[in-house]
């Protein structure tokens, strides 16, 4: 009974260990960091650091470094240009982010290249765009969880300004808040959140875990810190039942090959955003 | 060397004593230049604790920036503000702030509590601790505004009126000795417009704080306003409405001829044809049905 749900050696596959622990704590990040960035509007930018961060991540195989550095150390970067360029004001923001996604873009297009003809790199371009998360090697685990640890800190400490700032710019302002440092934090936050996820579930696909799961999350709860745990819930639970389908779907049809992790995970999480949206609407409607 | 404040333009020299008497806000001298443009010109008034002074003007005559200023969000090219004798950098907590009309999406997890919450200690670092005594300060004031019914309701879902009282419980909460609000009347409808006017007299007189509230129609505000600020093109005339509505201050302020009329307890401001007795090449455009 219990086999036809785990498969035979789910529970002693070390890739699977692995796949579990690194997928649940960006989970866990990407749900806390990624309600900030719902709040404050900013989920564009949080979708174009994703993008920028694959310059980073395709660039790390042309220069040999792991690939977690050149996601996270772009995806940051990033985030300072585009405060550097604008994104503080309401109408230069989607301006600044646009701007910069292009020009990363334009980089990773050109890493990429590299990547397939120069350095003989096989299977780059699908790592990098649809992440990996069976192949993260065990030994990346400390710095993932460090930098996690790093993204939440920042916005658990900057709770309430962020909060303030999210309602109004001058309030915050008047209560003595540096609008501008908080909010390049935030995003800073942001960055590390899916330039963590892009590594893991893939860039294509980390918007989705930052998104999907702070979307559940304020549909569930009015109240700010409720709504960033169920959110952070939401995005556990879609990653580890993720993981179990793909590691299950290796004995499903077409071929022996299994299906790729990050479908699983992201269909769960809209599945998830239908049903919750479905069932607060008749709740409210009642 | 202190100008007597408001000598300037006002009708009359206000006799609200020096800035060290007992003085809540101090506007001395005040002018600001923003991209070439005189933005304000020279504004001085101030307030005593429980007064409560409206501060009106059609759109673009300086209001908001004027409250930005006093605010520290905006420095002065020249003049002095002092809260309670405190220069702009200390000024955070003895000022309690409503901005414009904001704009909440319903879908923003933020209870009208949380909102409120925010104002004992949004400034602060870290999560804040559930306690007892913080959520029985929160009630408090929630009931002293007439928002406790709405409480636990979103602040995204709340109607214009509602969002007002809220923002105004998050503003008094820290105990600010002044009170500044920015086009509160804007975009309600006339029962909450009295309320919101009575809700703010109240909370002058009962707890002394001075309130100074931006509009840009008087008439609402007549039954409580001890003082009025009157702006038009960056300049301010103060002192009571007796004063300072007349044909002459505000004709000198418009710098064309305006008459006053007053009907049904109500004054309107009314500009002459352009061009006509006057010889101002290019008036501003005035008024304005109430201003």
């Amino acid at each position: 009974m219990l086999n036809a749900v785990f498969e035979p050696g789910f529970f002693s596959s070390s890739p699977v260990h692995v796949a579990l622990a690194v997928g649940g704590v960006v989970a866990l990040v990407s749900g806390i960091v990624g309600s900030f960035a719902v709040v404050r509007g900013q989920s564009y930018a949080g979708h174009a650091l994703a993008d920028i961060s694959v310059t980073g991540g395709s660039a790390s195989f042309l220069v040999g470094v792991s690939p977690l550095w050149g996601f996270v150390g772009v995806g940051v970067l990033a985030a300072g240009v585009m405060d550097m360029i604008g994104i503080q004001r309401p109408r230069g923001r989607d301006l600044a982010t646009g701007i910069v996604r292009g020009a990363g873009l334009g980089l990773a297009a050109l890493f990429l290249y590299w990547d397939t003809t120069n350095s003989n790199v096989t299977g780059a371009t699908i790592t990098i765009l649809f992440g990996s998360l069976f192949t993260v090697s065990s030994s990346l685990l400390p710095a993932i969880v460090g930098l996690s640890v790093a993204a939440v800190a920042i916005v658990a400490v900057l709770y309430r300004p962020l909060l303030l700032s999210s309602v109004a710019g001058d309030l915050a302002a008047a209560r003595g808040v540096s609008v501008r440092l908080v909010g390049l934090a935030c995003l800073v936050a942001i960055a590390l959140a899916v330039s963590l996820s892009a590594m893991t579930i893939g860039t294509i696909l980390s918007t989705a875990l930052l998104i999907g799961p702070a979307a559940i999350g304020l549909r569930l709860s009015s109240r700010p810190g409720l709504a960033m745990a169920w959110s952070a819930l939401a995005g556990l639970a879609a990653t580890w039942l993720g993981v179990l389908l793909a590691y299950d779907s290796f004995y499903w049809p077409p071929g022996r090959h299994g299906w790729p992790v990050s479908f699983f995970v992201v269909t769960l999480i809209f599945v998830g955003y239908v049903a919750v949206q479905g069932i607060t609407t008749r709740v409210r409607r009642a | 060397m202190k100008r007597r404040p408001g000598a300037l333009r006002s009708a009359a020299p206000h006799t609200g004593g020096g800035p060290d008497a007992g003085t809540v806000l101090d506007v001395d001298g005040v002018s600001l230049w923003l991209s070439g443009r005189k933005v304000l010109d020279d504004v001085s008034f101030s307030l005593a604790p429980g007064e409560f002074a409206g501060l009106i003007g059609s759109n673009g005559a300086g209001k908001t920036t004027l409250l930005r200023v006093i605010l520290g969000l905006q420095a002065p090219s020249a003049g002095t503000v002092r809260v309670s004798g405190q220069p702009r950098t200390r000024r955070g907590s003895l000022i309690g702030y409503v901005p414009q009309k904001i704009l909440l999406d319903p879908d923003m997890p933020l209870r009208a509590r949380d909102l409120v919450g925010l104002g004992l200690d949004g400034q602060r670092l870290g999560i804040p601790l559930p306690s007892a005594r913080r959520r029985q300060q929160i009630d408090e004031m929630l009931e002293a505004v007439g928002a406790g019914r709405f409480a636990d309701t979103r602040v995204g879902l709340l109607s214009g009126g509602e969002q007002q009282r809220v923002l105004i419980a998050h503003a008094l909460i820290s105990r600010p000795r002044l009170l500044l609000l920015d086009e509160p009347l804007a975009n309600l409808d006339i029962a909450s417009e009295q309320d919101v006017v009575e809700l703010l007299g109240g909370v002058a007189r009962e707890q002394q704080v001075a309130v100074l509230i931006s509009a840009h129609d008087m008439n609402p505000l007549l039954p409580v306003m001890d003082r009025i600020v009157y702006m038009a093109a960056g300049r301010a005339a103060s002192g009571t409405t007796a004063e300072v509505v007349r044909p002459e201050v505000l004709s000198d302020l418009y710098g064309q001829h305006v008459d006053v009329i007053r009907v049904h307890n109500r004054i309107l401001v009314v500009a002459a044809q352009r061009g006509e007795g006057l010889d101002v090449p290019e008036p501003e455009p005035v008024v304005h049905e109430g201003a």
